[in-house]
């Protein structure tokens, strides 16, 4: 299935070819092709078979949609399921109840805390101590996996709670939740969290120590911004050059396109610009809405400078929000008070659809066209790691040149810790790497 | 289309002195949820990575393996013509070949393109659709290759993916009961939300395991386990659809295993699942 590309020549070329580049979540593979020192391009090949989910919703439900989205993604499901109940809403003009703002931003911190933790601890964090897994790690250090393990567990606990399971959660509707939580319900969570609170501080000191290779990028990094809060659900879209739109309006600057390599659709700006999303993004963007104990923690590691141009730091970038996830959990189980109803009542009609919200991996848009009986005409669902597949290309045909002259096995490593830095979700963007380097000569 | 199921390998291939079992979990077409459930059994993971050879799982180790294994775990549907070459080459070095999840053991909610013609569903997502290796249709592991076991779900239960490996370690029969979502309805003392709200659900006809999550938070069972053994799914739809529209009930059933025979059938009454109208198929096409 994988082609394996060889090259000899004279000193200074090499083949490097890796049957797959693991710890991600999903199929894809990296093409470099390398010709007198240069690298002349750079393709990260999805070939996660297509799904085609835009064309699955249509003629659907908007309560319907809220199902069908959550499949694209198992590690993410919240993120689209939050997109597209805010675009329904925002689109069909239903105000909420504050409370079911509340506990949507608790779910939502639930589910950020669950794919960091599980990046942190069990995807990324061996390739800095020098294992394949996080359970080849845990014979060396396993105090250090049920650390992780505790705080990916206390995120899954919550999404269990509002969603009623941890994965693909049942009870997000329009206009609220398919039914009430008591405030009691919600306080069982506490201990738990605060828990989890402490595990993420700890986190942050021992991601802040560890040794990581310099790369120094200059790209262009979006989010969301909102004024009161560190962006999640809602915001506005923001840039590192000043671009500033409502999250309804991110067609006026972005587009998808295909490109012959990839099953997944690549996002650009109209003018043809990388970008990139995620932690960095957001902590880069909107460092001064992190929850006090996380700006703190932050504050602590010294590396806030570092985090917008070394992806080698996503991996302290992750361990903030987590201090700040659960920060902010803790603060809404104990503020929380129950909603009158367990929804808005609302009509079906037609309208147009769109929003953006902040997926653990970085901005996701979705919009949607709803018909005179309210059901689905049109979907564009624009996934974090399609818009980021530009700007990670670009920083591998940037960084590769510096690790074409360590031993094959050690520039490999690199290059794939390079990827998993960007916490690349190839189910979302349609699909597990492989790495094959091919020298020109 | 219809090609023959490739049987299990007569002489099974067996990892020589198997203290730990050799168990592997690959993915086809899916979302990756059911895999992340072992990555979600936090309390049990490291005890159970203590007794098995976890050899080739990729989105957890950079080890990796093509067999032979003991137990192989498969995630997805068969949806790419790359992908039905792979499942019949890891039949051949598994000793047991384990589907998990809705998308393998039922085609997934991706199986709901099989309506439609696949060409006009493909050139709706991708300006240039040449470039996209994709079957006509997403089908369960099981219409390409024998099976040996299965695990129902959108996702799977962690619960019952914990009762099957405790069961292959300890060397048992797996208890995985065969009921419908109703019986857990009624031990879980949620009352019943068809009967007492007027809900469309479909707990009657769907096997349980999920712990009946959904009339339990105030929704009718959206049918992700799939039938349960002899479900008599016309009865349930000429009772759900007294007050519907034909369509309105094909809707009902046309979620994340739609394509499982018993509500294939309800759904092919009901005039098909809701989609793209242009790219419907007619009748014979199906």
């Amino acid at each position: 299935m994988h082609d394996t590309i060889t090259a000899g020549g004279s000193t200074g070329d090499f083949t490097v070819d890796i049957a797959g580049l693991t710890r991600v979540e999903g199929e894809g593979s990296l093409r470099l092709q390398v010709r007198d020192g240069v690298v002349e391009k750079a393709h990260l090949e999805i070939f996660e078979a297509p799904r085609y989910f835009e064309q699955l919703v249509v003629g659907r439900t908007p309560d319907e949609v809220i199902d069908i989205v959550a499949r694209i993604c198992g590690i993410c499901p919240v993120a689209y399921q939050m997109t597209a109940v805010h675009a329904f809403e925002h689109g069909l003009g239903i105000e909420v109840d504050p409370a079911t703002r509340a506990l949507r931003r608790l779910l939502y911190c639930g589910e950020w805390i669950e794919s960091h933790a599980l990046h942190v601890y069990l995807l990324h964090l061996p390739d800095f101590l020098g294992y394949p897994s996080a359970l080849d790690m845990a014979r060396d250090h396993r105090a250090a996996v049920e650390q992780g393990l505790a705080l990916k567990k206390a995120g899954n606990r919550i999404v269990e709670l509002i969603g009623g399971r941890a994965i693909h959660p049942v009870s997000v509707r329009v206009g609220g939740f398919s039914r009430t939580f008591r405030r009691t319900e919600i306080r069982a969570l506490r201990e738990q969290v605060a828990a989890a609170l402490g595990i993420a501080q700890r986190t942050v000191e021992l991601v802040a120590g560890l040794e990581t290779p310099s790369f120094h990028r200059d790209g262009r990094l979006v989010a969301l911004r909102h004024p009161r809060e560190y962006p999640m659900n809602e915001g506005r879209i923001v840039s590192t050059d000043g671009l500033d739109l409502a999250p309804s309006d991110w067609r006026s600057e972005f587009a998808e396109q295909q490109v012959p390599w990839s099953n997944a659709l690549q996002a650009r700006g109209r003018d043809g610009r990388a970008y990139l999303l995620g932690p960095a993004a957001r902590i880069t963007l909107a460092a001064d809405q992190l929850h006090p104990l996380a700006a703190a923690a932050l504050a602590g590691t010294g590396l806030a400078g570092e985090i917008a141009v070394n992806p080698y730091r996503g991996i302290v970038a992750r361990a903030i929000e987590l201090v700040d996830a659960t920060a902010e959990a803790l603060e809404i189980i104990d503020a929380y008070e129950p909603p009158r109803a367990a929804r808005t009542d609302w009509r079906p009609g037609p309208a147009s659809a769109a929003w953006a919200t902040e997926a653990p991996r970085g901005l996701i848009f979705h919009a949607y066209e709803l018909d005179d009986r309210g059901h689905v005409a049109h979907a564009q669902i624009v996934p974090p790691t399609s818009q980021n597949q530009a700007a990670i290309e670009a920083d591998l045909a940037a960084f590769a040149p510096s690790v074409l002259g360590l031993p094959h096995a050690e520039a490999t490593l690199r290059i794939e810790q390079l990827i998993r830095s960007y916490d690349p979700c190839i189910s979302c963007a349609t699909h597990f790497l492989d790495l094959h380097v091919e020298v020109v000569s | 289309m219809d090609l023959p199921v490739v049987p299990a390998p007569s002489r099974h291939p067996r990892a020589e002195t198997p203290r730990r079992p050799r168990i592997g979990v690959v993915k086809f077409a899916s979302c990756d949820g059911c895999q992340l459930t072992l990555l979600d059994l936090e309390d049990e993971l490291l005890a159970i990575a203590d007794r098995v050879d976890l050899v080739e799982f990729a989105e957890a180790t950079s080890q990796r393996s093509s067999g032979p294994f003991d137990v192989l775990f498969v995630e997805g549907s068969v949806s790419s013509p790359e992908q039905v070459e792979e499942i019949v080459k890891l039949r051949a070095v598994s000793h047991r070949l384990v589907v998990i999840g809705a998308c393998a053991t039922a085609g997934g909610i991706q199986a709901i393109r099989n309506w439609f013609d696949h060409d006009k569903i493909r050139a709706a997502v991708y300006p240039e659709p040449r470039y996209i290796e994709s079957l006509a249709q997403a089908r369960p592991v099981a219409d390409f290759v024998a099976v040996d076991g299965e695990l129902r779900g959108c996702p799977i239960s962690p619960g019952q993916l914990r009762e099957f490996l405790v069961a292959l370690v300890t060397g048992r029969r797996a208890q995985l009961p065969d009921e419908a979502v109703c019986l857990e309805c009624k031990r879980r003392g949620v009352v019943c939300v068809a009967v007492a709200k007027g809900i469309a659900c479909l707990g009657p006809v769907t096997r349980t395991g999920c712990g009946a999550i959904c009339p339990a938070y105030g929704r009718g069972c959206y049918g992700c386990f799939g039938p349960r053994e002899s479900a008599n799914t016309a009865a349930l739809a000429t009772w759900l659809g007294t007050d519907r529209a034909d369509g309105d009930v094909a809707r009902l059933f046309a979620g994340f295993t739609a394509w499982s025979g018993p509500f294939r059938s309800v759904i092919d009454a009901g005039g098909g699942p809701p989609g793209p109208a242009g790219a419907r198929k007619g009748p014979s096409d199906a």
